[in-house]
């Protein structure tokens, strides 16, 4: 604590209140401490604290096999878990050299971009009730957890999936899962145009978020922002069209631009975004239908994890599991960097490999890590309030945050 | 803009460099340098400026421990050029006990919290970084817990050892 800043003036007139916003508080939604000097309701000066949750994943990693990693970076961005499993396993597949069929490519396009509207819902929803509007978050709800059905039609769980495998999924998306992605769909445009037009020319909502905590370009450039945030102010940065990954190039989409950079343009760019992967969701679908219906992996035995079924029953599939787990299987010294577009902004994993049956060393590049760290310093001079918007609109996942 | 081809960015940089750049390898088409400590400011500054090259972006700041190399701390910089969206991967390394690197917040903001990660996961010290402190764990925390020689496995523990396994 002793690094924190301290007020010298005497002057009793001109006292500062000291608020610890967090570790735990209703609005920070999550475990993040800012202490903050307060000049009435303005914000003097802040400081940040965090690592509450830390849990030592890199550390954790260099000890486990690949496959041991997945539930750790389910653990990363909770609220879109699918998305760093697809990215940890495409790390890996970069790493070895596996090329997916397009049926999975397509595949891992419709969960990942299902992840994003998910993690957009509650961002978008929750930063209605910050301002006061608890029934936007109410019917988005409804939805995400549509999606977390789907989630458990797929692998049988809904928040932390565990869903990839390298080279491909661990089964194959059954007909239920297809009709309720359809039935989804069907619902959600609905609901999504219901909550823009609650909120979108909404008159308290654009009051309390227009031109609050507004960045420019170069400021989130500077601060390596990326996702919403850095799009928000105006830079067309996306991965996903950039450096497409699992054929990402193959679908139409646009990048939603904002101009201001506030709380308000963040929020549109989100929803713009979930129109958008609706859109790629769609087009997959249609994609799908032209792709053999049974593929749902890379046929690399060696590194694909058998089902759990084959494994009883079939002698190769008992060997291969075996030596997948036991980390028997050689894997090249090198290293390598792959980066997908997570809801937050590049979520990128750096593997140093030694050809161990771990990796020698596994660096998340988080971004709710990236984007918090300018909290502390855009809060100065802000309302109290108003910095709460703000954090909810950077959408800071505690999980990411500390890894 | 088109992505910048290995070769020219390489030719560029070694002309203003010459020698005290080298190539490690290009591993996944992502070219990788090593640089000594004196340059990397230099070197950081000549990437983010150059008009040709323009890597406006710091992607990651992190760290390597290899405890058998007679510089056993790497620091690891990611680079990306969002004009051209070339990407560059730039190493550093340094003795053990002199672990001092100057910050590469003077060019970026952002490198801010990544170096604070580096010092508490690995003991590299920024020269010049305006808070350098533990960010992610306890500030009376002795250790730099992801050197090699912090196992997380407790080291008296003999089932795991890789001999019962043949490795």
């Amino acid at each position: 604590m002793q690094n924190h800043p301290v007020y010298t003036d005497n002057d009793p007139q001109s006292e500062l209140s000291t608020l610890n916003l967090g570790p735990t508080h209703p609005a920070t939604h999550g475990v993040f401490q800012n202490v903050l000097q307060l000049d009435g309701e303005r914000i003097v000066s802040g400081v940040s604290t965090i690592g509450y949750i830390h849990r030592a994943f890199e550390k954790i990693a260099e000890h486990r096999p690949f496959y041991q990693i997945t539930p750790l970076t389910d653990r990363l961005n909770y609220c879109s878990s699918p998305i760093n499993n697809m990215g940890w396993h495409m790390t890996v597949e970069k790493l070895l050299g596996i090329q997916t069929p397009k049926r999975v490519d397509y595949l891992r396009v419709i969960i990942m971009e299902l992840a994003r509207i998910s993690d957009h819902i509650i961002c978008n929803g929750v930063l209605g009730v910050d301002t006061g509007a608890f029934t936007g978050f109410l019917y988005m709800m409804e939805h995400r957890e549509s999606i977390y059905e789907i989630y458990e039609e797929i692998c049988g769980s809904r928040l932390t999936t565990n869903i990839g495998r390298i080279g491909g999924f661990e089964r194959n998306f059954n007909t239920i899962a297809f009709a309720k992605l359809r039935a989804f769909l069907k619902n959600f445009p609905v609901t999504l145009k219901e909550f823009e037009s609650l909120f979108n020319r909404n008159r308290i909502f654009v009051d309390r978020t227009k031109d609050v905590a507004a960045v420019t370009a170069e400021t989130a450039l500077s601060y390596s922002w990326t996702g919403p945030l850095l799009r928000a102010a105006g830079v067309d940065y996306d991965v996903r069209a950039m450096n497409p990954y699992s054929s990402y190039e193959d679908f139409d989409f646009e990048v939603p631009v904002g101009t201001n950079g506030d709380v308000y343009s963040r929020f549109l760019v989100r929803n713009e975004e979930m129109w958008q992967s609706l859109r790629i969701i769609e087009q997959a679908l249609v994609k799908l239908e032209k792709e053999p219906t049974d593929i749902f992996h890379a046929d690399v035995p060696e590194f694909y994890l058998p089902p759990k079924e084959e494994v009883y029953n079939n002698m190769e599939a008992l060997i291969y599991h075996f030596k997948i787990v036991m980390g028997e299987i050689p894997t090249p010294n090198t290293e390598v960097y792959h980066s997908v577009e997570g809801a937050n902004g590049e979520l990128g994993f750096y593997l140093v490999n030694d050809g161990g049956r771990s990796p020698y060393r596994l660096h998340f590049r988080r971004p709710s890590f990236i984007n918090y760290q300018m909290y502390a310093p855009m809060s100065r001079g802000m309302l109290l309030s108003d910095a709460i918007i703000n954090m909810s609109s950077l959408n800071v996942i505690a999980g990411e945050l500390d890894a | 803009m088109a992505q910048i081809p290995n070769e020219e960015l390489l030719k560029r940089i070694s002309e203003k460099f010459d020698q005290q750049v080298t190539v490690v390898g290009e591993p996944y088409g992502l070219l990788t340098v090593e640089t000594g400590r004196e340059q990397i400011i230099d070197l950081l500054t000549f990437l983010k400026t150059d008009p040709a090259l323009k890597f406006i972006f710091l992607t990651d700041i992190t760290g390597v421990h290899y405890p058998e190399q007679e510089k056993p701390i790497g620091v690891i910089y990611h680079l990306h050029s969002l004009t051209t969206n070339t990407r560059i991967r730039i190493k550093v390394f340094l003795a053990d006990g002199d672990v001092h690197i100057p910050t590469a917040t003077v060019l970026w903001d952002g490198a801010n919290w990544m170096e604070r990660e580096t010092y508490d996961l690995f003991g590299v010290l920024f020269d010049g970084h305006p808070d350098l402190r533990r960010i992610l764990n306890v500030d009376d925390m002795t250790a730099f817990p992801m050197r090699k020689e912090f196992p997380l496995e407790d080291p008296n523990r003999v089932d795991k050892k890789d001999y019962f396994f043949g490795r």
